[in-house]
């Protein structure tokens, strides 16, 4: 059985591994990004690559290292950098002794032969494409699941009466659906985790602040990558909504866009009318609807160099003003340390905490709607 | 009066002033430009420019400053692709919203879209709309944009002859004369690559160019190539996206394997995108081809003068040694 891996993006790897067992492979799982990672990133990396290649190209050489022998990931037509990763880590591992086979997935719209072709090489057990099909399908479920938990931890954990509870439990739910196999169990494991979740004890009296997060899709989703910023602001009492989830990244980008990304797309259009690649468009979109809708701040993610998102944040400085909602950048990089961010997080939660009771106190209202 | 139309001197300026240049005078405005750069434009572009952008972006806010007061319009089009292949870096797709969005007290921006994927002679209706906003007719508009053409294209054979951009600007616009055959053939030769914007300011490469030069080197860059030639030169499974990464990139690669040159210096600029990329690539290839010594400098708004001289000489002195050894061997 051919070895296979595929970079690590929050939880979803429980989801890819399911399906790439199905098809007949050896799934070594990545895992999660550590010091150890970014030491071997950073040592084979090009200095100002960004730090998503740094970290990919650590956990490459930790899973050549365990014996993969393939690599799943995805492409893109740019403008962003990302659309060159593959070819690049294929170079960079070649030149550092691991002759290891990369597979890049293009966008199946603009490329399906060449994706059909891709799958075929990845289905060792010689599935039909009937049976691929129900593979994809439940592991489309399976991580449906995973984003829905994640997403119920953000409202849980501001609200949680015992400090640390919900991360201890959604640490043991995704158990729960990671060892699910069969649509059944699958539906079963996800609504008993949600449910699970959704029990915590929950102090409805506290004050809680309600901040987005935009930014550059890897480090919204890998928590290693940003130093658990969700965690770190939702033990803050800040409910955090996420503007970007695998599933919804996946729905936009296959089959068709879906009507919430248009809608993205139509409030960035007067700050940025056309897709700079990344995120951009979607970053200063996101952070115009999360101030129509009331929130009291938006925290922006990308990493350091990140050209998408530099556009972004310059544009974001007016979009802030105009649209009168805080929004505090984060720059991130293997330097970044968990301590001075935590610090502007509290000074920034501070800031809207009494900017929210200033304006109740004085009678006016926030919210623009 | 005539309208005064701004074009800062940087980024497409090396590559696109002279079509510019000639339609706008053909439609009878005036064309401002922002000139040489200097350290005080340089310090105003750093203070009102995102730290973490790349220099040559902080360098275009320092020249829109400095021209925004002194015109009628500023000419920042939005280019995302002329070549129906390739697009441009996500900053310069984004250049007008963050030119517009970052700072304050601009005249009226002229960012019309120029991309050539949207259909048959997309470029001259990107030029149309852009005559239309002086309220100028159809036909003027079109002699303009049919002689600015004429002059893009001659720039670019000026170019191919072995001219800089700035050299082949005096010849178009300033009757200097076209000689490259007065630079000396003799002694080594250089490839310089990078980005026009770096490598043909003289002020943010830190006069690399000059230096090498100086040292008696003739310096070849990226625009001196048949795009042909580089074309051919491609190894890469997947198609450089990015303009001009994609010229630089192959033109490293077909100077490796065409051995013509004695050393490729690669200029780059401190926290370019699609530069971390096409360094890398670069580098990996050059350990495939050791006859050809490599270098890449990197530059910022604080690189020194004798930082850059050092490594310069550094460079130039081994690239002489291994060539003297290799003659010696050679006789004997």
């Amino acid at each position: 059985m051919p070895k296979v891996t595929f970079p690590r993006m929050g939880e979803s790897y429980r989801c890819f591994k399911m399906l790439m067992n199905d098809l007949g492979n050896e799934v070594i799982i990545p895992p999660r990004p550590n010091k150890k990672t970014l030491d071997h990133g950073v040592r084979h990396s090009p200095e100002f690559a960004c730090l998503p290649l740094k970290i990919l190209t650590g956990t490459y050489i930790e899973t050549c290292q365990m014996g993969a022998e393939i690599i799943v990931t995805s492409g893109g037509s740019g403008p962003c950098r990302a659309g060159l990763y593959g070819q690049l880590h294929q170079k960079i591992l070649k030149s550092i002794g691991f002759p290891v086979d990369i597979i890049v997935f293009e966008a199946p719209k603009s490329h399906p032969i060449d994706f059909i072709r891709k799958v075929n090489r990845l289905n060792a057990g010689r599935l039909s494409y009937r049976a691929v099909w129900e593979c994809i399908k439940r592991g489309w479920e399976k991580l449906k699941y995973l984003d829905d938990a994640e997403k119920m931890t953000h409202v849980a954990r501001p609200r949680e009466v015992n400090r640390g509870e919900t991360t201890r439990v959604y640490r043991e739910v995704l158990e729960w659906i990671d060892s699910a196999y069969t649509f059944k169990e699958i539906r079963e494991a996800g609504e008993a985790a949600l449910d699970t979740i959704r029990a915590v004890p929950q102090d409805s009296a506290r004050q809680i602040l309600k901040v987005g997060i935009v930014g550059e899709i890897y480090v919204l989703l890998e928590p290693a990558s940003n130093l658990e910023m969700e965690e770190t602001l939702g033990n803050l009492g800040v409910e955090v909504h996420r503007s970007m989830f695998l599933t919804g990244w996946t729905r936009d980008n296959t089959v068709k866009e879906t009507s919430e990304h248009l809608s993205v797309k139509d409030a960035a259009r007067p700050y940025i009318p056309l897709c700079i690649g990344g995120h951009g468009q979607e970053t200063v979109g996101h952070t115009i609807l999360y101030s129509k809708e009331g929130y009291d701040g938006v925290v922006q993610m990308a990493p350091f160099t990140c050209i998408p998102e530099i556009v972004a944040r310059t544009i974001l400085t007016r979009v802030s003003r105009e649209h009168s909602i805080p929004v505090m950048t984060f720059f991130l990089d293997e330097q970044t340390g968990k301590a001075g961010m935590s610090t502007r997080v509290e000074a920034f939660v501070d800031l809207m905490r009494r900017k929210k009771a200033l304006f109740k106190s004085s009678g006016a209202r926030l919210m623009v709607n | 009066m005539a309208a005064r139309v701004g074009i800062p001197s940087s980024l497409f300026y090396y590559v696109h002033f002279p079509m510019w240049q000639t339609f706008f005078s053909e439609l009878g405005i005036e064309v401002v430009v922002s000139g040489q750069t200097t350290k005080n434009l340089l310090d105003a572009g750093v203070k009102e420019a995102l730290a973490d952008a790349c220099v040559p972006v902080k360098l275009f806010f320092g020249h829109v400053i400095s021209l925004k007061d002194k015109v009628d319009y500023l000419f920042v089009p939005r280019m995302v692709c002329l070549n129906r292949k390739t697009i441009y870096c996500p900053k310069f797709l984004g250049l007008p919203d963050m030119i517009r969005h970052g700072l304050s007290g601009l005249p009226p921006l002229i960012d019309v879209q120029m991309d050539n994927r949207e259909g048959f002679a997309a470029q001259w209706k990107a030029y149309l709309q852009i005559g239309s906003i002086f309220g100028l007719g159809r036909l003027k508009i079109l002699r303009a944009y049919i002689k600015a053409t004429g002059s893009a294209r001659r720039f670019k054979s000026l170019l191919l002859e072995g001219l800089s951009p700035p050299e082949a600007m005096d010849v178009l616009f300033k009757g200097g004369s076209a000689s490259p055959a007065v630079k000396k053939r003799s002694g080594l030769v250089f490839a310089v690559l990078g980005y026009p914007y770096e490598v043909h300011d003289p002020f943010i490469s830190v006069g690399l160019v000059n230096k090498l030069q100086k040292m008696g080197i003739t310096v070849i860059t990226m625009e001196n190539l048949s795009p042909g030639k580089l074309s051919r030169a491609n190894i890469l499974e997947k198609k450089m996206f990015w303009t001009f990464s994609d010229i630089a990139l192959n033109a490293a690669y077909h100077l490796f394997k065409a051995g013509t040159v004695d050393g490729i210096i690669h200029l780059t600029a401190f926290g370019c995108g699609p530069d971390s990329m096409v360094d890398k690539l670069m580098e990996i290839s050059s350990k495939d081809y050791p006859e050809t010594p490599f270098m890449s400098v990197t530059i910022d708004e604080h690189t020194g003068d004798a930082g850059i001289s050092t490594r310069l000489e550094a460079f130039v002195d081994m690239v002489k040694r291994k060539k003297e050894a290799r003659e010696r061997l050679c006789q004997r």
